[in-house]
């Protein structure tokens, strides 16, 4: 049997707004098997972000189980919580968030920064070789204005493999990019994940969905749907099918 | 390990920033520098008042008769006929902690030599006189004791008096000259120097025997000083007490009655002088100061505005596994190397403007290394306590608001 990655158990979350009680989570369960390229989808409201916020350690269930790599969330401290992100957590952003005027070995470097296990030279070499997976071999020393929106969101995704993560944690890692560029980073993605990397991706695109291995769909904090996808489409060919670009 | 990347990161933001970093420092680099040249200007007129007392014998104590009442009559202190011989001998056989002592007699007169005259003034003293006042002969010799005790009519003269009764150039030792018609053979001629602060010639004076003066000149048998040098400066203070415990024995004064003569140091002038001078520098270090101030102030505002424009850098930190304490570190470094950097800037310019001041406006400088210590030990204060606040803000930011802050 294959480990859990994630292991959800009756999750709730709560907000207090004033007098009322949000309920953006109402008691949701799941896992997630190591190896596992699953897309969490819904609409805006359904809970979504709130699932992406404590899956990702920056926030805290209500109520319920959630365990990362056997680790038990809850009652974790804000410093524990910041270990969790760094040490089993790969994220990546719509936005990219890359440090401006850094070059693209220092952005990816960072998450090591904060990881007094990884020396200096060690923590170089994982970062050019975290570059080197996605392809970007040849940029160590651009800085993000000198790149593309698709080079940009490749050196934010070595970010997220550079600490060796249990787990990458994707938000809308396409919204930004155009069609052509979103499947280049799809087929990246999926690349990844037949070298055994688990992917968490949230999106609202249904395209998306197909190119990964399970989809949950959530609305109104609940889960809808969860299945699995035994039709899964390969970015790379959609790609190859896109009309030619003019150069 | 980790507390270095954090002072690595904290520097590289300083660097990306490198003109409003400048900025920002200014406030604090003209803050230490005013701080070091206005202590520099302080000390520097505090060492030269020093050194002009000193100049006039530093470890120098005076003992004069004090005023009194004559049947209901307030007396000026100087008709005061208290101070005898048998109390410069007392003092002498008793006092401890005095290298030299002479009685002094003074009076006015006119010194003639031939055709030319000039009114001077005449001391009448023991060969001691010379050590206790640091002066030394330009030529000639110091009467001796023997030429004391037999009340010899021999004289020393200050610069001045040559020029004015020797004016053709004469060799003055071993000239006979009169003063108030009594003649003196010149034995010695005291080397020159000159005005002091009070803007007394103190070349102008004529130096006998005290036995002659008071007998042949003034025809009195008091004193009207007595003049003594402390071993050192420092016992100075004690000497005071124990001249004037012997002086209180010798005049027979009862417990409750006041002196009837008194005993000062110059210790106690250089500090009547300095206090103006010391004065003055507390107020323009206060006003340094405030500019210092205002500097810490600059700081913080640097520091709420780049906490506020990195927001977002620093809810990406966070998700990547930044603890608070990073981020608090990083942000309380970065305002303490401004605060330093500028506080080594601020010295060197302080350093620079003090040669400035010396070299163009000749006024005494004297940098002390307190000034340049404090001011380095404020500069880090400033950077801890104004960069404390914002620092603790970024640090308590909620990674979740802050990746979504725009």
């Amino acid at each position: 049997m294959t480990k859990e990655i994630i292991k959800i158990e009756d999750l709730k979350r709560e907000f207090t707004m004033g007098t009322e009680t949000v309920h953006a989570l109402r008691g949701i369960s799941f896992t997630i098997k190591e190896g596992e390229f699953v897309t969490i989808m819904g609409s805006s409201g359904s809970g979504k972000s709130t699932m992406l916020n404590i899956l990702g350690c920056l926030d805290q269930p209500t109520s319920g189980i959630y365990e990362i790599d056997g680790v038990s969330v809850k009652d974790l401290n804000r410093n524990e919580l910041a270990t969790i992100r760094n040490e089993k957590i790969g994220f990546i952003f719509q936005s990219y968030n890359l440090l401006a005027r850094t070059s693209a070995i220092e952005n990816v470097e960072l998450p090591l920064l904060y990881n007094s296990k990884v020396n200096s030279e060690a923590r170089r070499e994982r970062a050019i070789k975290a570059l080197e997976m996605v392809g970007l071999g040849d940029r160590l020393h651009h800085t993000p204005s000198q790149l593309s929106g698709g080079q940009q969101q490749r050196v934010a995704i070595a970010r997220s493999l550079v600490n060796n993560p249990v787990m990458i944690l994707a938000d809308e890692a396409t919204g930004n990019l155009d069609t052509r560029t979103s499947y280049e980073i799809m087929s990246l993605f999926q690349e990844l994940n037949k070298q055994g990397i688990t992917i968490t991706f949230v999106t609202h695109e249904p395209d998306i969905a197909t190119f990964s291995s399970r989809t949950i769909v959530l609305k109104d904090g609940d889960i809808m749907q969860d299945y699995k996808n035994d039709n899964v489409q390969s970015a790379a060919e959609e790609l190859a099918k896109l009309p030619k670009q003019d150069d | 390990m980790r507390l270095l990347n954090v002072f690595k990161i904290a520097t590289k933001a300083i660097v990306l920033n490198k003109t409003r970093t400048l900025l920002t420092m200014l406030g604090i680099i003209i803050g230490v520098a005013s701080v070091i040249a206005m202590l520099a200007i302080g000390e520097g007129s505090k060492e030269s008042i020093r050194t002009t007392i000193s100049a006039m014998g530093s470890n120098m104590i005076t003992v004069k008769a004090g005023s009194d009442t004559r049947g209901g009559v307030r007396q000026e202190a100087s008709v005061m006929e208290s101070l005898t011989l048998s109390d410069f001998q007392a003092i002498k056989k008793q006092s401890t902690l005095l290298s030299y002592s002479t009685p002094v007699v003074e009076g006015k007169g006119q010194v003639i030599n031939g055709s030319n005259n000039w009114p001077s003034s005449i001391y009448g003293v023991n060969p001691e006189y010379l050590s206790i006042k640091v002066v030394d002969l330009q030529s000639g010799s110091m009467f001796t004791d023997a030429e004391v005790q037999t009340a010899s009519k021999v004289a020393l003269i200050g610069q001045t008096v040559v020029d004015n009764v020797f004016p053709d150039g004469q060799e003055p030792v071993g000239q006979m000259i009169r003063f108030n018609n009594i003649p003196f053979k010149v034995i010695g001629v005291l080397e020159e120097k000159g005005e002091n602060t009070f803007g007394q010639d103190q070349d102008d004076v004529v130096i006998a025997p005290y036995t002659t003066v008071q007998k042949r000149i003034l025809a009195i048998d008091h004193l009207n000083q007595i003049i003594a040098s402390a071993v050192s400066e420092e016992e100075a203070p004690n000497v005071v007490i124990e001249v004037s415990n012997i002086l209180r024995e010798q005049h027979k004064l009862a417990d409750s009655e006041e002196d009837d003569f008194h005993v000062r140091s110059m210790e106690e002038l250089i500090s009547t002088f300095s206090s103006t001078s010391e004065m003055l520098t507390i107020l323009l270090v206060a006003v340094a100061s405030i500019s210092l101030l205002i500097g810490g102030i600059g700081i913080m505002n640097i520091m709420y505005v780049s906490v506020k424009e990195r927001t977002k850098e620093i809810g990406l930190r966070m998700a990547v596994g930044a603890k608070g304490a990073d981020i608090l570190m990083q942000f309380l470094i970065e305002a303490i190397l401004i605060s330093i950097t500028g506080g080594v800037l601020g010295v060197l310019l302080g350093l620079g403007a003090t040669v400035f001041i010396e070299k163009f406006l000749n006024w005494p400088t004297s940098v002390a290394m307190y000034s340049i210590v404090i001011s380095f030990a404020v500069c880090a204060v400033t950077g801890i306590f104004f960069g404390w606040y914002p620092a603790r803000k970024a640090s308590a930011l909620d990674p979740i608001t802050a990746l979504r802050y725009e």
